[in-house]
């Protein structure tokens, strides 16, 4: 659980770290290159079981990565790649899914939960602070 | 003869259970002292027999006798003893054992600390009957770990060797004493609902079993992702595995809790929202256990995916968490006595705390099952990864780690938001100067290491101001007192190695020749060798690297790759040097060429995480302490009346 807050770090900045994918296929620009890592880390090893195409061993997980540099370097942006390999292998691909007609309760769900329970405390406490104007009254 | 040992073992625990069943329910009535005589009594012969029943199958793992199945099928003669016994639960059917050794571990004791009990432990003893009835039938009919076979192959198959590990091996039973601990936190729910008795009462015999439930988890928690760290050769310590996530729904729901439980026990507020609660956390429990063993999840920890038992599990669920909402609709709402308490008070903070506890394990539970249901509804297939947990989870956790400080420091009914600002002002100075060091340091991704490090220093400062500002010597405060204190550090002390961690750590992956160097951090690695070594049950390409900072040696580790031929897999050992302040981190990867993959990592404040994890049960441990000293002394009290 601890480890979640890794996660909020993320929130704070919008960045992922710089990583590792430096391996014999890295690109010569550290510009490009930087860009494929931070992308690889946003897109799932299809045959693996929830890990990232930045973390996994996997034999595809090599060629996809292949795959991604040669985009890059071939100069799409990084939403073309991605719009490149979600109309190859469809939105599976995507660790962090597309706010999209199907995702509208995934994303806005969490929110209307706090809402929900926000105004439920809301309503409890001043109850409660009614009871206790009452129960004061009635002392005095 | 073990084989039919444990199998008739299993079948007396089942008689036991129906029996503790039945009277512990009949025993929930006012005039029923016999009945609650009875379940007390069967409590505990249930529990004898489930030890009989994992000592047969431990037995029958240690020595070998591949005549039982599962032992075939997970065991070996050339694996260690250790991994012999741990490995009783290293697969399904043990596993499921295990979680009833557990039940009966926890039925006994709340048998044997409630002897002649009251109606509410009576009931609570007949609900727990009723899971363990339903586990075991599920055990006896879909996963039996006493089925035989004939003839008895030579030699047994092996244990995966991702289990073959201390931490892992020590994993599962941790998180099945908090599992199983939740059972006994719903059995005592359900009993308030049954008996009516649910205020400050029901809260002090409910706590202990929440407390070493969350005590558990949480460790189980920590050494789950300390295994990973080190085991798996990412160097990444949480995956947002569904797995990982059935684990934290319920630690989330039980943190929320605990903390609601305080309320209900000092003031009888929020109670039947507690009871909803402790229906919620055994629930989660149980729906992680489904989605885990029926396969619908896929993931590294599903050693054992089977429909039938899945559709088993399923109805389960529906009958346990659809009957105990179906008593709570029916009996709640007479429980419910209205309480006082002004806006500004610790009961508000509470509520705030359950608020986002609440929602962060909705965020948990919707980005996990989403995928599941969306492929339901239309077919589309989507990823929930990481990135989402980010944007969701982690904004929920900042804005409860900035309100922390301010539960222990208010008053209950009506606090006094200006002192208390006054009281926590140290941890704004400590968050200002945490501000100053990281700019001084001038860090990667200063803005980000900036509101983390503020935000740990504002909570490890505002706790300990608080703390100091109280009443009393030391050693003579409550043991709630360091309990809370140590909780809420732990977490702050969490984040900063979660901090350091993710926005400060260097990696590289070369693939090096012998003699070879590359560079991490300040840190120049040099490959030395790699040989050829022969384990226990594996062959290793075990590699020599020297570490050098400047001129200066080290230290020389050694990654390893290990093949276990019985088994077919291979694993990576990786060599971790750490300071307590900071990891270096080694991973063998595959051969290439004449070369190595080399992969390393430097994990500043790597350690942190789990010392924070530590800290955390710590503080759990230190509030059970309390209590349990607390019912002691006045358990004597009590005895010493009634002599005099």
């Amino acid at each position: 659980m601890k480890a979640l807050f890794l996660i909020f770090v993320f929130a704070i900045v919008g960045i992922t770290p710089a990583s590792a994918q430096t391996g014999p296929e890295k690109l010569a620009n550290p510009v490009l290159e930087a860009r494929a890592v931070a992308l690889q880390k946003e897109l799932r090893c299809l045959v693996c079981q929830g890990e990232s195409l930045d973390a996994s061993n996997a034999p595809l997980a090599d060629d996809l990565r292949r795959l991604l540099r040669a985009r890059i370097a071939a100069g799409d942006s990084d939403d073309q790649v991605k719009a490149y390999l979600v109309a190859r292998y469809g939105k599976f691909i995507l660790m962090n899914p597309p706010l999209d007609r199907d995702t509208y309760l995934l994303w806005f769900g969490p929110l209307a939960v706090l809402l929900a329970g926000a105004s439920a405390a809301y309503l409890v406490m001043r109850r409660a602070a009614a009871r206790s104007r009452r129960e004061a009254g009635t002392t005095k | 003869m073990t084989g039919e040992l444990g199998q008739l073992s299993l079948c007396l625990a089942l008689a036991l259970s129906v029996v503790m069943a039945v009277a512990g329910l009949i025993g929930a009535r006012q005039n029923a002292s016999r009945a609650r005589e009875i379940a007390s009594a069967s409590a505990l012969g249930f529990f004898v027999f489930i030890v009989l029943a994992f000592g047969a199958l431990t037995y029958a793992s240690v020595t070998s006798d591949f005549s039982v199945a599962n032992v075939a099928a997970n065991s070996h003669t050339a694996k260690p003893l250790l991994y012999k016994i741990t490995g009783v639960w290293g697969n399904h059917e043990g596993s499921m054992l295990l979680w009833m050794l557990v039940l009966g571990l926890y039925s006994g004791v709340i048998a044997w600390s409630q002897r002649g009990g009251t109606q509410l432990t009576s009931a609570a003893l007949g609900v727990q009957g009723l899971l363990a009835v339903a586990f075991l039938l599920f055990i006896l009919f879909t996963s039996n770990p006493f089925l035989r076979i004939d003839p008895p192959p030579l030699e047994g198959a092996g244990l995966n060797p991702l289990l073959q590990d201390l931490g892992l091996a020590l994993h599962p039973p941790m998180l099945y004493i908090g599992y199983v601990g939740l059972s006994a936190t719903f059995a005592y729910a359900a009993a308030a609902l049954i008996t009516g008795v649910a205020g400050a009462a029901w809260a002090r015999a409910a706590r202990p079993f929440m407390l070493m439930a969350w005590i558990a988890l949480s460790a189980g928690i920590t050494l789950g992702s300390w295994w990973a760290y080190y085991e798996l050769g990412w160097g990444g310590f949480w995956f947002w595995d569904p797995v990982e996530n059935a684990a934290l729904m319920p630690w989330l729901v039980a943190t929320a809790l605990l903390h609601s439980a305080l309320a209900t026990e000092r003031t009888g507020a929020f109670r039947s929202w507690t009871l909803l609660l402790s229906i919620a956390a055994f629930s989660l429990s149980l729906i992680g256990t489904f989605l885990v063993r029926s396969g619908v999840l896929s993931s590294v920890h599903a050693f054992a995916n089977d429909p039938e038992r899945g559709v088993f599990i399923l109805w389960m669920l529906v009958i346990a968490i659809g009957g105990a909402l179906a008593l709570f609709a029916w009996r709640a709402p007479k429980l419910e006595s209205g309480t006082a308490f002004e806006p500004v008070s610790r009961e508000s903070a509470l509520l705030l705390n359950n608020v986002l506890l609440t929602a962060a394990a909705a965020t948990v539970f919707i980005g996990t099952l989403y995928p599941l249901f969306l492929d339901a509804v239309n077919g589309t297939k989507i990823s929930v990864g990481p990135p989402y947990f980010a944007r969701t989870f982690a904004p929920l956790m900042v804005a409860l780690l900035v309100l922390v400080p301010f539960g222990p420091a208010l008053s209950w009914k009506r606090g006094d938001l200006k002192a208390v600002l006054r009281v926590l002002a140290p941890g704004l100075g400590a968050a200002a100067l945490a501000v100053v060091i990281v700019l001084f340091l001038w860090t990667p991704h200063v803005l980000a290491a900036c509101g983390a490090f503020a935000l740990a220093a504002w909570v490890i400062g505002a706790t300990l101001a608080d703390f100091h500002r109280r009443p009393g010597a030391w050693h003579a405060r409550p043991a709630s007192t360091y309990a809370s204190a140590l909780a809420h550090i732990g977490l702050a002390i969490t984040l900063l190695g979660v901090t350091g961690t993710t926005l400060w750590r260097s990696e590289g992956l070369e693939v090096l020749k012998p003699g070879g160097t590359m560079q991490v951090a300040q840190y120049q690695l040099t490959l030395d060798a790699v040989n050829g070594v022969r384990g226990p049950n594996y062959d290793a390409e075990r590699a020599t690297i020297t570490v050098r900072d400047g001129g200066e040696t080290l230290a020389v580790m050694h990654p390893e790759k290990r093949v276990y031929p019985i088994e077919r897999q291979a694993t990576a050992e990786t060599a971790i040097r750490t300071t307590g302040f900071g990891d270096l981190y080694l991973a063998l990867g595959d051969r290439r060429g004449d070369g190595w993959q080399v992969r390393a990592f430097v994990n500043p404040l790597a350690p942190f995480i789990w010392f924070g994890g530590g800290i955390m049960a710590l503080g759990g441990l230190a509030s059970l302490w309390g209590r349990l000293r607390k019912r002691d002394t006045a358990t004597r009290k009590a005895a010493s009346v009634t002599t005099q």
